[in-house]
């Protein structure tokens, strides 16, 4: 986050009607009072909020584990296991071709495979994705499309092997786990650009 | 109870078991000249084909558990695959009726038990903690009039395009629900966290990251809208409300929120939602709505009379309240203010107006919207020249103009992107 993003946040902040927001200029925001002072608001009540309203409960352990399912760009949360380009291949002839097509490219839905020279303008996980993380999370969350949640940790590495690979971004004898995958480069991490939209005179 | 109370009781009773709704029905039915059809929502309405030539000479149906549109109306929505469209040219002022509020979803519509939803609230935070839906409902509740628009929201192509397939996805709606603030301060979100994950609990589990500056903003976790429950296809029970910001981020059926110090890069937030723009460059978090106006009426597939009429349409913007709304009815020569419709509120369509005689000749009509941060909504030209003629398809507001033919006819000029 950038101190411009948060002052343009604050600036563009509007006094919505019943609720009074204070909204200050500080430039740093290390500590988490004076972030929420800075960006907060105090809603107009009747009287003074309590520390805490006591509604809700106490997330166990166990609970959030059940469906803190995310991985991150560094590889957090992902899971012991593994998978190779050989399983990847015939776990996506199987469950994946129906849509994406023989080689990732065919379709009829989104296209997979395209290396960055590719010029179908198709935007492949070869061309496009910036994160190699994001295709086990994606694909552990969301696919095959009418079974989403219904390969296992292995498969889903495995098919993560199998389009880098069918993307020419790993060589067809590494096997991907926890330990490699967060540190596969991806070719167009370099072409990402946080917003440069403003507001104000300037079309961007 | 004396037995007057008893009578009066005996009789009510009585006169409920008489004139339960079907003998009503049916007792009209058979005294009345009105056939009655089932509506779309299922309920016996006289149908349209079935006017009598004088209703003030037979009685109607009775009063009902539910209301319906006119058998007269029939304002629908657009749908393909993975979306539907609001038909903003039948709609009047600034409200979406709920059952016409665009929808976009990645899995379909999951059917959620109110008694079993939950939201997990954890990462970095003191305490993470579950909240039901009666807890959130438990919190001071704020309501807000705002705008939803998919920033994949401009479609071109054929001068028979109406507004709806031009960008039908956008609606507004009030929104009443807890802020993300208020949930914050309970759970205690830890100084380093600068992002939280928002997650849904559809089929594609969809996820977004969102700035926890948002959070602490104006951000809400929605449980109604337009004074009931939120419909299943915007989220029942619960879904994050990200005023003014891209619809997709607004995340519907929301079971999880993770605080991080880092965004998650999720498919939608990487693969998806992001716009190619010069040098090959890709454009990431882009968040907020650009200001735009369309004119509804006169609009595709409108038949004009020649003489007065009044120019209506909507203008918006995600960062703050419109300023003015701009008409030109000479192709873009000349500009005149437009009529603010009261509420002029902040992240909000607008309704404006803009009385005009057309004297018969071929002409065209635009609006552009200027929002109160000083931007104009530009041309189409204006984005490739700030793009690249490569530019993705997201966050596209341009102005939209209707030619006038002199036949009365009014037609989308369509606009040339990628050769199409």
């Amino acid at each position: 986050m950038t101190v411009d993003l948060f002052k343009s946040l604050a600036e563009r902040y509007k006094c919505l009607a019943c609720i009074l927001f204070v909204v200050s200029f500080t430039m740093t925001c290390t500590d988490n009072k004076l972030k929420q002072a800075e960006y907060s608001f105090s809603q107009t009540d009747t009287t003074d909020w309590p520390e805490s309203f006591g509604f809700g409960r106490t997330a166990a352990i166990d609970e959030i584990d059940s469906i803190d399912i995310d991985i991150m760009p560094d590889g957090t949360g992902l899971p012991p296991g593994s998978g190779n380009v050989f399983e990847g291949k015939i776990i996506y002839m199987a469950r994946c071709s129906a849509c994406h097509g023989a080689t990732g490219r065919e379709g009829p839905f989104n296209p997979l495979v395209g290396p960055m020279a590719n010029t179908s303008k198709a935007k492949t996980i070869g061309n496009y994705w910036p994160y190699s993380t994001t295709i086990f999370d994606y694909i552990r969350r969301a696919m095959p499309q009418t079974a989403p949640g219904s390969l296992n940790n292995n498969e889903v590495y495995s098919l993560t092997a199998y389009l880098l690979y069918a993307n020419r971004i790993i060589d067809s004898t590494v096997e991907i786990s926890a330990d490699n995958l967060a540190k596969i480069e991806m070719p167009a991490k370099k072409l990402f650009v946080n917003d440069d939209r403003h507001g104000g005179a300037e079309i961007r | 109870m004396n037995e007057a109370e008893k009578e009066k009781e005996r009789d009510s009773g009585s006169l409920n078991k008489k004139l339960n709704r079907r003998s009503l029905i049916a007792a009209v039915a058979a005294t009345s000249a009105f056939a009655l059809v089932k509506s779309v929502s299922g309920q016996i309405i006289p149908a349209a084909d079935s006017v009598i030539d004088d209703p003030t000479k037979k009685p109607g149906p009775a009063p009902a558990v539910l209301g319906t549109r006119s058998s007269f109306e029939k304002p629908v929505k657009k749908p393909s695959d993975t979306s539907s469209r609001t038909p903003l040219q039948d709609l009047y002022g600034i409200i979406t009726p709920s059952d016409l509020h665009f929808e976009r979803h990645h899995g379909g519509v999951p059917v959620i038990d109110p008694h079993k939803y939950e939201l997990l609230i954890h990462g970095m935070v003191d305490k993470p903690m579950i909240f039901s839906l009666k807890d959130l409902k438990r919190f001071p509740a704020v309501s807000r009039i705002a705008f939803i628009e998919c920033s994949g929201n401009f479609r071109t192509g054929k001068e028979t395009m109406t507004p709806q397939e031009i960008c039908g996805l956008t609606s507004q709606s009030e929104w009443t629900g807890v802020l993300l603030s208020t949930l914050f301060r309970e759970v205690g979100v830890k100084p380093k966290a600068d992002w939280f994950l928002a997650e849904g609990s559809d089929a594609a589990v969809m996820t977004r990251s969102i700035p926890v500056s948002k959070g602490w903003n104006d951000a809400m976790i929605a449980y109604a809208q337009n004074g009931e429950a939120i419909r299943p296809e915007q989220g029942y029970p619960a879904r994050l409300f990200l005023p003014g910001w891209e619809g997709n981020t607004n995340v519907k059926w929301i079971r999880r929120i993770e605080l991080s110090d880092q965004p998650f890069m999720t498919r939608e937030e990487t693969s998806r939602y992001t716009e190619e723009i010069k040098d090959g460059k890709i454009r990431q978090f882009s968040f907020d709505m650009d200001a735009r106006s369309i004119i509804t009426y006169p609009a595709y597939p409108v038949q004009l009379e020649r003489g007065w009429m009044e120019i209506r349409g909507i203008a918006w913007s995600g960062r703050g309240k419109i300023e003015t709304v701009e008409i030109s009815t000479d192709g873009g020569k000349k500009w005149k203010a437009a009529i603010l419709q009261e509420p002029v509120l902040d992240k909000a369509h607008t309704y404006f107006r803009y009385l005009w005689k057309w004297d018969g000749n071929e002409t065209e009509i635009l609006s552009r919207a200027i929002d109160d941060t000083g931007y104009t909504q530009p041309a189409l030209k204006q984005l490739i020249e700030a793009r690249g003629a490569d530019m993705g398809g997201y966050h596209l507001n341009p102005t939209t103009a209707w030619i006038i033919k002199t036949d009365g006819r009014v037609l989308f000029r369509q606009e040339k992107w990628r050769d199409k």
